[in-house]
C-alpha cells in the first residue's frame, strides 16, 4: 500500500510536468525554437498571480482568468516583438535570444520581488483529500491538477488535429514559405502559437506555486523537468508528454521514498535510461 | 485597351548577387492562358516568384489588378486573388489530402471553388481525402495542389512546372483538366519545360532566356524555328 501511494502521487505530480513540457513541444513542433527561459516564464506566471491574487483578493485558482490571458498576451508581444526576428535557418539565434531572456526574467523578478520564498495560497482545497480504499488518499488538489492537465493535453489535441488554427499551425510547421502561400501570415502565426504555449504556462504556473514554494531562481530546474518529459515522451506527441511527466514524476516520487535526497537524482536516472534505451522517445510522432 | 489584369514590367530579381532576371517584362489579360517556356535556370521560377510575393525584385514594377503588388508579402497577395502551384508541389506532408485543400481556401476568397467543385473536378482526389498527401502517386499529388490552389478562388493561378517528374499520360490527363478551370473566366500563367504541352494549352508564350524575355507573341504565330533560337539562344 505504501508503494501504491508512491506512485499515485508521482503520477499526479507528472501531470504538473507534463503542463511544463506541452507548451515547450508546441513551440519547437511549430517553429523548431527551443525556448531556454521557459522555465523562467513558468515562475514569472507564478509572479502574475502573485499580484493577481494580492490585487484582487481571490484564490489563486480563480486568478487564473486573468494571469492566462496576460501570458498569452506577453507571449504574443514577444514573439512578434523578438522571436520572429531570431528565426532562420540557423537553430542558434533562438537559443541564444532565449538563453539572455532567462537572465533577463530571473534578474528582473529578484529586483521586483526580492529572493523571498513565496506562495500561493488557495484555501482550504489544498489539505482536502479523498479516501479511495483503506490506507489510500489522494489530495483533492493534485487530482484536480492531474486532470486539467488531462485536459489541457485533450484541449491542445483538438486544437491540433480538428480546427483551422491547428491545421495552420500544423502547414507552417511543414513548410512556412508554401503556408503563406496560402494567405497565412506565419509572423502572426508563431506569435499565435507562443500565445498559446504561454497560456499552457500560466496554467502550470499557478499550479507550481500552489504547491509549493517558489522564488525567482527556481525556473531553470523546471525547464529540464519539461524537456525530460518531452524527450522521454516523444518529441511530437501530445499524450506521449503527458506519459513522460508521469514516468518523471513517479521515478521522482519513487526515488524519494528510497531516500529524500534522490528524488531528483531518480527522475534524472530514469530520463538517461530511456534516452540510452529509446532515443526517440516512447511514443515518437509516427510521421513528419 | 483595357488593362491588364497582371502587368509585369521590367523587373531585376537577385539571388544574393546573382541576378536571375533582366528587365522582365510580361502582361496577362483577365481569362488569358500564357504560357512561359525556357531551359533549366532561365528565371521561369524565380519570375513565378516575384509575381507570388514569395521575392521581391530589386528593380521595375509588378501590378495586379491596377494595384502596385511589387514588395506585397505572399500571404496578402494571396488574399488579392494569386495563386501559386510551386515547382515540386510541396503538398504539406502532415496534413491529410482534404486538409491540405482546406488551408488552400486559408484566405477566405469567395467564389465557384469549393471542396465539392474541386472533388468533380479530380474525383480520384474525393477517394483518398483522408490519407496523408503523402500516400499519393505524383500524379495525385500534382491534382491536390491544384486544387489547394483554387481553393483559393484565384483570379490568377500560376503553375510550376506541373508536368515535371509525371509521366507523359498523366500530364495529358491533368492537362485535359484545364478547360474546366478556365472556364470561370480565370487567367493562367503556366511554366514549362515541356513546350509542346505548353503551345497547346496557351494563347500567349513567352520565351525566357537567361533571364531576359528572349521571344514574346500570339502562341499559334510562332514557327519552331523562332521558339527553338529563342529557347537554345542559337
Amino acid at each position: 500500500m505504501l508503494w501504491l501511494n508512491v506512485i499515485l502521487q508521482g503520477v499526479l505530480t507528472g501531470g504538473l510536468y507534463a503542463m511544463f513540457a506541452a507548451g515547450l513541444s508546441l513551440i519547437f513542433g511549430v517553429m523548431r525554437l527551443v525556448n531556454i527561459a521557459h522555465g523562467d516564464l513558468i515562475v514569472l506566471a507564478a509572479y502574475v498571480a502573485l499580484m493577481a491574487t494580492t490585487a484582487l483578493g481571490v484564490n489563486p485558482l480563480v486568478s487564473l482568468i486573468v494571469v492566462v490571458p496576460a501570458m498569452a498576451l506577453i507571449g504574443y508581444a514577444l514573439q512578434r516583438g523578438l522571436l520572429n526576428r531570431t528565426l532562420g535557418e540557423d537553430l542558434l539565434p533562438p537559443l541564444l535570444v532565449t538563453f539572455g531572456l532567462s537572465i533577463i526574467i530571473q534578474n528582473g523578478l529578484l529586483e521586483l520581488f526580492t529572493a523571498d520564498s513565496r506562495k500561493l495560497q488557495a484555501g482550504a482545497i489544498e489539505v482536502a483529500t479523498m479516501q479511495v480504499t483503506q490506507g489510500l488518499w489522494i489530495g483533492v488538489l493534485p487530482l484536480l491538477q492531474f486532470a486539467v492537465a488531462v485536459g489541457v493535453i485533450a484541449g491542445l489535441q483538438l486544437l491540433f488535429y480538428r480546427t483551422a488554427l491547428g491545421r495552420a499551425f500544423r502547414a507552417t510547421s511543414d513548410d512556412p514559405a508554401v503556408a503563406q502561400l496560402m494567405g497565412l501570415d506565419t509572423r502572426h502565426v508563431f506569435a499565435l502559437a507562443m500565445a498559446l504555449s504561454l497560456a499552457v504556462v500560466a496554467i502550470a504556473g499557478v499550479f507550481l506555486a500552489v504547491r509549493s514554494n517558489f522564488d525567482p531562481a527556481i525556473g531553470p530546474a523546471r525547464l529540464i523537468f519539461g524537456f525530460e518529459a518531452v524527450i522521454i515522451g516523444g518529441l511530437g506527441n501530445l499524450w506521449g508528454t503527458l506519459a513522460g511527466g508521469v514516468i518523471l514524476g513517479v521515478s521522482q516520487a519513487i526515488g524519494a521514498q528510497i531516500d529524500p535526497g534522490w528524488q531528483l537524482l531518480a527522475g534524472h536516472i530514469a530520463f538517461l535510461v530511456i534516452l540510452a534505451l529509446r532515443p526517440q522517445g516512447l511514443f515518437p510522432k509516427v510521421s513528419g | 485597351m483595357p488593362e491588364p489584369l497582371l502587368d509585369v514590367r521590367g523587373i531585376d530579381a537577385f539571388y544574393g548577387d546573382f541576378q536571375a532576371l533582366f528587365g522582365v517584362t510580361l502582361a496577362v489579360d483577365a481569362g488569358a492562358v500564357v504560357a512561359v517556356i525556357g531551359a533549366n535556370g532561365a528565371g521561369k521560377s524565380t519570375l513565378l516568384k516575384c509575381i507570388a510575393g514569395l521575392m521581391h525584385p530589386r528593380a521595375g514594377a509588378i501590378a495586379f489588378d491596377g494595384d502596385d503588388i511589387t514588395s506585397t508579402p505572399a500571404f496578402a497577395v494571396v488574399k488579392r486573388g494569386v495563386s501559386l502551384v510551386p515547382e515540386g508541389r510541396r503538398l504539406f506532408p502532415s496534413l491529410s489530402v482534404e486538409e491540405n485543400l482546406l488551408i488552400g481556401a486559408q484566405s477566405k476568397r469567395p467564389g465557384p471553388w469549393t471542396l465539392a467543385r474541386v472533388y468533380e473536378l479530380f474525383p480520384v482526389l474525393a477517394e483518398r481525402r483522408h490519407m496523408p498527401a503523402t500516400a499519393l502517386s505524383g500524379g495525385q499529388q500534382q491534382m491536390t495542389a491544384i486544387g489547394r490552389a483554387l481553393m483559393a478562388n484565384p483570379r490568377l493561378l500560376l503553375c510550376d512546372e506541373i508536368s515535371l517528374g509525371l509521366a507523359p499520360i498523366v500530364v495529358r490527363d491533368i492537362y485535359a483538366r484545364l478547360p474546366d478551370i478556365v472556364r470561370e473566366g480565370l487567367a493562367v500563367v503556366i511554366v514549362e519545360q515541356d513546350i509542346v504541352q505548353a503551345l497547346r494549352a496557351a494563347t500567349k508564350v513567352h520565351c525566357l532566356q537567361e533571364g531576359r524575355v528572349a521571344l514574346a507573341g500570339p502562341a499559334s504565330g510562332l514557327t519552331r524555328e523562332a521558339i527553338a533560337a529563342a529557347y537554345f539562344g542559337v
